[in-house]
């Protein structure tokens, strides 16, 4: 039955989440320092943060990757499916190998100098970074689809049209959503860089000023909001992934 | 009527997949192309659908240059040719689909085709909760929606089991029977050949010419498998094989 499945999973989920804070209970109570409180005393910090604007924080720095992760996707994907073509790749191949290894942080800068210091250069500097790896992914994956895929639809008289909408399309879904996920990540640890100078809003500021203040619960009470903001999103895209893609999971 | 003349494809990179290659097969005729692997029988299908162009020669269909895919026309491959992330039933409706039918018409002609190949219920599946036999059947189902006149069929059965294989073998002959399109079978078992095609072309290894074409008039029943004529067909087909190897 799958509803046993799923609910197994449900209970690993907890176990494994029960595990992790005991283990930090345990290493907090051997430690016994200021700087790591146990997990009881981050969640009272926790709570009382929430009706503090903790809140607020956590839904401008959500804000931000959200559009930075959205606006990378609207121009990578496009930019990695037409890639297919060996005559667009010529374009694109070049501009990856040249740009996608070099550390696009360090341009952060110029972007504050291009566009200020508000939201907007924090959204840019965060697609930036996540737009390469959602390319360099649906890049690989579209020019892999198999000629096996295409004779097919060429018989059946296809356009170049219902070619990418039936072939090149959901055969790259999969890699983009594994892209996608992976970015995550990526655009969290930005966020914390971007977020932790030139800024009185967000969790990277709640972070920054925590630290600062030596007041270490609430310090942990920010970093535990970013890892559920982290994990939130996570589990969006696996959502996602599992209904947009069933045929893999079948 | 399809006919090849003097079809010679050249790869860019050199490879000469056929050579000189001229047949012909009249309307309503089963045809079996067969040779050692790489011999180009796939690019001679390919050319056919108007995928691939020849080097030389030419491809006619109805005494016209073969350019683009026919609508009339429907081929079928070896790795079966289905789309992972589709159903059953939007494999089956992909043709007509793409023909621009309806929906309703969509379906009204890919249920009956699924229940005639013992598919039904089987719809919302995806491919790989098939197993290969029944993967085929969809290929099957796909290109027979499209009621061509002309079926192309790339080695369609090599990858089943004997059983399976057999079973399809005696649908496709049923198949040609009833509707009596014009078959062109790749495949390199000859025994298929001989049982599928009212005429056998045997093609060199690459680049692939004709060897030889045997008649097979006897062809036709089901148990044309069990008779004496059609192993002497086989071994016929067999020798000539052999000698194109040396």
């Amino acid at each position: 039955m799958p509803g046993s499945k799923a609910e197994l999973r449900w209970w690993s989920y907890l176990i494994t989440a029960v595990a992790i804070f005991g283990l930090w209970h345990l290493v907090a109570v051997i430690l016994d320092s200021i700087a790591l409180p146990t997990p009881l005393t981050a969640l009272s910090a926790f709570i009382s943060g929430l009706k503090e604007g903790l809140i607020s924080h956590s839904l401008i720095s959500t804000l931000r990757i959200v559009y930075g992760i959205a606006l990378a996707f609207s121009l990578a994907v496009p930019i990695g499916l037409v890639s297919h073509e060996t005559r667009v790749d010529k374009f694109v191949a070049p501009f990856i190998y040249l740009l996608y290894p070099i550390p696009h942080i360090v341009l952060l800068p110029v972007i504050i100098l291009l566009f200020g210091i508000g939201d907007l250069s924090k959204i840019i500097i965060i697609a930036m970074i996540v737009f390469f790896q959602i390319l360099v992914t649906t890049r690989d994956a579209s020019r892999n689809v198999s000629g096996n895929y295409i004779y097919p639809m060429l018989s059946l008289g296809a356009s170049r049209k219902e070619i990418y909408k039936h072939v090149i399309l959901p055969a790259c879904v999969p890699k983009i959503l594994t892209a996608m996920r992976i970015s995550v990540g990526t655009s969290i640890a930005v966020l914390f860089f971007v977020e932790s100078f030139a800024t009185t809003r967000g969790l990277g500021y709640l972070i920054m000023d925590a630290w600062s203040r030596a007041n270490y619960p609430d310090l942990y009470a920010a970093i535990v909001t970013m890892a559920l903001l982290g994990f939130s999103i996570y589990v969006v895209l696996d959502q996602v992934e599992k209904r947009v893609c069933r045929w893999v999971y079948v | 009527m399809i006919e090849a003349k003097s079809l010679t494809k050249t790869y860019p990179d050199g490879t000469g997949a056929l050579h000189d290659v001229t047949f012909d097969i009249r309307d309503g005729e089963s045809c079996s192309v067969i040779g050692p692997s790489g011999c180009g029988k796939t690019t001679l299908l390919l050319i056919f659908s108007g995928i691939l162009k020849p080097t030389e020669g030419k491809a006619l269909i109805e005494g016209e240059d073969v350019t683009a895919s026919l609508k009339e026309l429907a081929l079928i491959f070896q790795d079966y040719g289905l789309f992972p992330w589709k159903t059953v039933y939007e494999n089956a409706s992909l043709g007509l689909e793409l023909r621009g039918f309806g929906k309703r018409e969509r379906k009204r002609i890919v249920s009956a085709l699924l229940k005639d190949l013992d598919l039904q219920g089987f719809e919302k599946y995806y491919p790989k909760q098939l197993s290969g036999g029944m993967q085929q059947r969809v290929a099957f189902a796909r290109a027979l929606a499209l009621n061509p006149r002309i079926l192309l069929m790339d080695e369609p059965l090599s990858s089943l089991d004997a059983l399976t294989r057999e079973n399809l073998q005696n649908f496709l002959l049923q198949l040609w029977k009833q509707k009596r399109m014009t078959m062109l079978l790749v495949t390199h078992s000859i025994e298929e050949a001989v049982f599928l095609g009212r005429k056998v072309i045997v093609l060199s290894p690459r680049p692939g010419t004709v060897i030889k074409t045997v008649d097979n008039p006897q062809m036709g029943d089901l148990d044309y498998r069990i008779k004496e004529v059609f192993f002497e067909k086989c071994r016929e087909v067999r020798q000539n094989l052999d000698g194109g190897a040396i």
